[in-house]
């Protein structure tokens, strides 16, 4: 049995496999197939100041190796959140990730208060959901006002801070050295790519949203791609997701300079994915003779 | 440790065609169909394609460790799940969501409209002669389960929109019939969007309660990403309720079709 605990921005993780947010509730719904313990983490879905009620279904379309999501950042809001999800889980022995949204930078410095104290062990400030209109990703594409939030977030918190990039931007590096200046402890990559679907027979497009976020393993090799650039541009952490379905997807990841790996669309097809990853990863650094998975974190040798 | 009973493959005992790419499948699966209930739903995997496919539970016994699936060829998911043969073994996640009210001494009115039909064999199978199962196809070459259905002991009514077979029309005329004879505590249907409309504003006429059965289109299936919405009102509020998990069986006043 490899060590298979990792650190990231000052917090202890038994293993280095979350469920990425938005696809794995407040945490309570895959309780059926494994305890949430056998986790490294888990990102929970993304929370704004006031409820949201999303935008209008259909929400997701299928494409070749992925899909397209337009939920909209539905969720109850954080006085609801605190009130009535987070006890439910405060006591899990896994890191809880708060993923919290917002369209006004004043937004994002409120919630953040108001987690302060609270059951949650970091934040994962979302300045990439392409399916908002206001904040979202507008925060995520423009340098400055990506280093502005970060700021301002960070000064309204004493939990360990991680922000999520977006990967509709020319450049991401740019975005994650800007977030690193302004006080990030840790980024996480990728959101969603913008795409869309068309149903020929209608002339509509099957999201009821036009446009809506891609993921899944067709996506995979940009996610790939992009940790790999952001690790190699900024000294604080990296969490990378984007079409992690295998464990070799995962290890790949952490190889490209990953900390941790988030799993998102993966769940939808196999709800087991995170702890196959998990006993996967292990099996292999055993047949390896690696002692610990840190051992792998940026250890790709590039050409 | 890990409970992952939910994600076996199980075996297909036998596979029948009941129309024109119309496909019954009988399942062996012992827990699931000792948890399942009459109108929850599979989400079934099918090869090569990234997202499952949800397809009610059509019949369940309990004895035999059995359930039965009944789909419709629609595209391209499904015709692939279609080429499965007894012997091979189907990947799926069941039973899930929540089913109609079984309630025993209830009388009741059962509706299914083209392949929304199958779900209302289980809740015939429960209701028996309390029920009157009023069923509705496009013509009689879609026609599917008559047999089962009055095997259960319900009364049971056909309607073709073509007039092939049984009464030429909608299921809502018969509906209509029985609601205004009386003596109705329940109604319950699955099917097209159009027709569940035509039953729930007929039911809340007559003053009956009504369940619904709707489709989204689904990711996860166990309620955790959200985007299977439905409009619904709770307490005067709009919100969107997650098909697969607060339904896909909702009664009929909570939900906006
Ligand atoms: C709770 C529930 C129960 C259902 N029960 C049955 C049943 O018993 N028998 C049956 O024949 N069909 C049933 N359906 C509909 C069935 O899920 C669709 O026909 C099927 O998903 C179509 O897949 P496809 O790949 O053939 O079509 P495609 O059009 O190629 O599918 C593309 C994508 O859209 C989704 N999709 C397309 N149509 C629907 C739909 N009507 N509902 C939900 N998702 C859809 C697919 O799952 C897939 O993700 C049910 C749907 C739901 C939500
Ligand atoms: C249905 C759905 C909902 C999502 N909701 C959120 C969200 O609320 N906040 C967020 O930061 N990312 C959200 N995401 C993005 C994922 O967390 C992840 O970044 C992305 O899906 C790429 O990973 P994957 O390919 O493994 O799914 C969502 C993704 C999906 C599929
Ligand atoms: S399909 Fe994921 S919440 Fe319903």
């Amino acid at each position: 049995m490899a060590d298979l605990s990792v650190k990231m921005a000052g917090v202890p993780f038994k293993n280095p496999i979350i469920p990425a947010s938005g696809t794995f509730g407040f945490g309570r719904e895959y309780t059926d197939y494994y305890p949430v313990s056998v986790l490294g983490g888990m990102s929970l879905k993304g929370t704004t100041l006031h409820q949201r009620a999303g935008n209008p279904p259909p929400r997701i379309a299928e494409t070749p190796s992925g899909m397209l999501n337009s939920v909209g950042l539905q969720n109850p809001g954080i006085d609801a959140f605190l009130a009535h999800e987070l006890p439910l889980i405060a006591n899990e022995d896994t890191v809880k990730i708060a993923n919290v949204a917002g369209s006004t930078v004043e937004d994002c410095e409120e919630i953040a208060r108001k987690l302060e104290g609270t059951a949650i062990d970091m934040i994962e400030l979302n300045i990439s959901c392409p399916n908002v209109k206001q904040g979202g990703v507008a925060f995520g594409v423009d340098p400055k006002m990506a280093g502005a939030v970060t700021r301002a977030v960070r000064e309204n918190t004493t939990k360990p801070l991680m922000v999520k990039l977006s990967p509709n931007v020319t450049d991401i590096t740019e975005i994650a050295r800007a977030v690193e200046a302004e006080g990030a402890d840790a980024v996480s990559l990728i959101n969603t790519l913008l795409g869309m679907r068309i149903d020929i027979n209608t002339r509509r497009p099957i999201l009821k949203n036009n446009t809506g976020g891609m993921s899944g393993p067709a996506v995979f090799p940009i996610a790939l791609r992009m940790v790999w650039q952001v690790a190699n541009a900024v000294k604080i952490p990296v969490s990378g997701m984007g079409g992690v379905s295998t464990w070799k997807d995962a290890v790949e990841m952490m190889m490209a300079g990953a900390t941790t790996v988030q799993i998102g669309a993966a769940l939808f097809q196999n709800p087991m994915a995170p702890v196959e990853i998990i006993e996967g990863m292990n099996a292999w650094l055993d047949e390896q003779g690696i002692q610990s998975v840190s051992e792998i974190i940026g250890s790709v040798r590039p050409w | 440790m890990l409970q992952n009973e939910k994600l076996e493959k199980y075996l297909i005992v036998k596979k029948e065609m009941l129309a024109k790419s119309c496909v019954r499948l009988t399942i062996r699966c012992p827990e699931i169909a000792k948890k399942a209930s009459a109108g929850q739903f599979a989400h079934v995997r099918a090869n090569g394609f990234m997202l499952r496919r949800p397809i009610s539970i059509s019949e369940i016994d309990k004895e035999e460790g059995t359930i039965r699936l009944v789909f419709e060829v629609r595209g391209e998911g499904t015709a692939v799940i279609a080429e499965l043969r007894a012997g091979d073994t189907i990947d799926m996640l069941a039973p899930l969501g929540n089913g109609f009210t079984l309630e025993k001494g209830k009388k009741v009115v059962l509706l299914g409209g083209g392949i929304g039909t199958p779900p209302m064999l289980e809740v015939a199978k429960f209701y028996g002669a309390d029920a009157t199962v009023i069923t509705g196809f496009r013509s009689a070459s879609a026609v599917i389960l008559q047999d089962d259905f009055k095997k259960t002991g319900a009364n049971v009514v056909l309607c073709t929109d073509d007039g092939t077979a049984g009464e030429h029309g909608f299921v809502t005329a018969p509906l209509a019939r029985v609601l205004e004879e009386g003596n109705v505590d329940l109604v319950c249907a699955c099917g097209p969007n159009g027709m569940l409309k035509g039953v729930v504003s007929l039911a809340k006429e007559h003053g009956v309660s009504c369940e619904v059965s709707l489709e989204e289109r689904m990711g996860c299936g166990v309620g955790a990403c959200l985007v299977c919405a439905c409009k619904s009102v709770k307490n005067g509020e709009e919100y969107y309720a997650r098909v697969c998990k607060d339904g896909p069986v909702f009664n009929a006043e909570e939900v906006m079709l």
